[in-house]
């Protein structure tokens, strides 16, 4: 039944997407995006994905239709139509449609537990995760512990990223028109999204701690949690106005949660080999080898954490400080 | 007995909470203009959310899922009016006039141009 | 069974058709902002490629609950690919809007042949 559903989803997935390619206002475009993605998370979802499906649901709808919006306000919404032939993009993207699809059929099925890809490392994995560090997530268990070297590059891919768009949009407008504006933006004047939002922030930031702390227990960790507590901190910028958001949560502490949090990663690393581990083996941590990958795994979640909202609020507020120039 | 009861009504309630989704989305797509749209779709909202909860809960019985389906329909209860009136005060604001319940707009004949 | 058959190819097909549109946009449009829409489409087709990989029939979520034995779990290793995947992808979409927000400010549009004709 659930494999009907799926189709169903499925065959949505390619409509959105060509109504996104399709439609010529930008804010069309993006909001579709946000239900694409939304559908894309109800796929992994149904794939039993449900640690992913989580941070599509956060970051894909979420934060990243805020960050396209900001952007839209910055550079304009309208399309202008395509001068001359679509002939030949049309023609090559169908030649390559067809031949990527007569490459499926050699792929395995759908759910073959003989796949090549369920044969290596993965049945190990779900074996050692509970004698190596007891904890019921594997996802977790992988992506900290077993393949922390992957996790480590990808928040510093994150952490440059963040530094990246900083540089290019500068920290803060310059000139002396950087006052920020007296009047206050945001949705102050709309009662009731405002009673609503204010009333959601904090259960929005609580389940974001929730999904960080019981990441090696159910479907979460570092990353969802990073990407949950931002879009609170948003939700709270939007209804009050940037000004108010950056005064409950300054820059300075921004920018310490990105580089604290990719600082404490490599930081955990560092200590294992000191105490005669390798890097990143956390069995060291503590003189029980189990207890020591668990510690280790928490503290390296928080600090995945710690970065990933740092930088997403960091890369929002980039984009809104735009906004007030001239 | 009560069992059969329970499950009865619980099917009762998804297929009624099913029945207000079509209908919001046939109204999506079908009524004039945007004021009669978002008021058709602001059922799915409500009454679909409402129905459809009450419905899981029932089939979940007393346990930590019915918790979870309380505060997410609470959360869907709080959240679907206010984005329904965000949206409707938004169009207001931006010039669109509820004045008559049949004159086309322009996004009528469809989603995308 | 037959019916899981036909979905696992499916999704396949699904994953070709949304990474070609994705692509379609990124080499017809003009538009800056629908290139990078159109990129992130295809991002997110890989994306359904490697989940479609991780399922395994009867499996569950590979979350160990005690008590239970004999529990057929999917595969967590694109699960954790992916998971990075995705975050990863939104900093450098956001990097890549950076660029066309200082493009706009520069030039005053974001269409690349105007770009291109301002050169």
């Amino acid at each position: 039944m659930i494999y009907v559903f799926a189709l169903f989803l499925l065959t949505l997935l390619v409509i959105t997407a060509v109504a996104i390619v399709r439609t010529t206002n930008l804010f069309v475009a993006v909001m579709l995006t946000s239900i694409f993605s939304l559908l894309m998370a109800a796929n992994f979802f149904i794939l039993d994905a449900a640690d992913v499906a989580l941070t599509e649901a956060a970051v894909g709808a979420g934060v990243t239709t805020v960050i396209f919006l900001s952007a839209l306000a910055l550079a304009g919404d309208v399309e202008q139509p395509r001068l001359g032939s679509r002939l030949l993009p049309l023609g090559t993207v169908g030649v390559l449609a067809v031949l990527i699809i007569y490459a499926t059929f050699d792929k395995p099925r759908l759910g073959d537990p003989d796949a090549p890809v369920h044969q290596h490392v993965a049945p190990w994995y779900l074996e050692k995760t509970p004698e190596y560090m007891d904890i019921p997530n594997v996802v977790t268990a992988v992506l900290s512990s077993f393949r922390g070297y992957d996790t480590l590059g990808e928040v510093f891919v994150v952490f440059a990223a963040c530094i990246g768009v900083l540089f290019i949009l500068g920290v803060r407008p310059p000139g002396p028109a950087a006052e920020l504006p007296a009047e206050p933006s945001g949705l102050r004047h709309h009662l009731i999204p405002q009673v609503v939002g204010r009333l959601l922030v904090p259960f929005i930031v609580l389940f974001g701690l929730y999904v960080q702390f019981h990441g090696e227990y159910g479907p979460g960790g570092g990353f969802q949690a990073g990407a949950i507590i931002a879009t609170g901190v948003i939700l709270y910028a939007l209804l009050e106005g940037e000004a108010e958001a950056l005064r409950a949560v300054p820059r300075s502490v921004l920018l310490g949660l990105v580089v604290g949090g990719a600082l404490l990663f490599g930081a955990v690393g560092v200590v294992c080999m000191l105490m005669g581990g390798a890097f990143l083996d956390y069995s060291v941590l503590a003189a029980d080898p189990v207890f020591g990958q668990q510690m280790g795994i928490i503290v390296i979640e928080a600090g995945v954490g710690m970065a990933v909202c740092g930088a997403l609020l960091s890369i929002f507020h980039a984009f809104a400080a735009r906004e007030g120039r001239p | 007995m009560i069992d059969v009861v329970l499950d009865v009504i619980s099917w009762v309630l998804l297929a009624l909470g099913g029945a207000c989704v079509l209908i919001g989305g046939i109204g999506g797509l079908r009524l004039p203009n945007f004021y009669t749209r978002i008021h058709a779709a602001s059922l799915t909202d409500t009454m679909a959310t409402l129905l459809i909860f009450t419905g899981m809960m029932l089939q979940s019985g007393f346990s930590l899922p019915t918790m979870k389906l309380f505060a997410i329909m609470l959360f869907l209860l709080l959240t679907g009016p206010t984005a329904t009136y965000a949206l409707a005060n938004a169009a207001l604001l931006s010039g669109m006039k509820p004045d008559s319940g049949v004159e086309r707009d322009r996004g009528a004949s469809g989603g995308v141009q | 069974m037959k019916l899981l058959d036909l979905l696992g190819y499916y999704n396949y097909w699904v994953f070709a058709v949304v990474l070609m549109v994705g692509l379609y946009a990124v080499i017809s449009k003009n538009n800056l902002i629908k290139k990078l829409i159109g990129l992130s489409i295809f991002q997110s087709a890989v994306f359904l490629l490697y989940i479609t990989m991780d399922k395994v029939e009867g499996g569950t979520a590979p979350i160990i609950q005690a008590g239970v034995e004999n529990q057929i779990f999917s595969n967590p290793l694109p699960q954790v690919l992916i998971l990075t995947a995705i975050v990863v992808g939104v900093s450098t979409l956001a990097l890549g809007l950076a660029i066309v927000v200082r493009i706009r400010e520069a030039y005053g549009t974001i269409e690349e042949h105007e770009i291109l004709g301002a050169d």
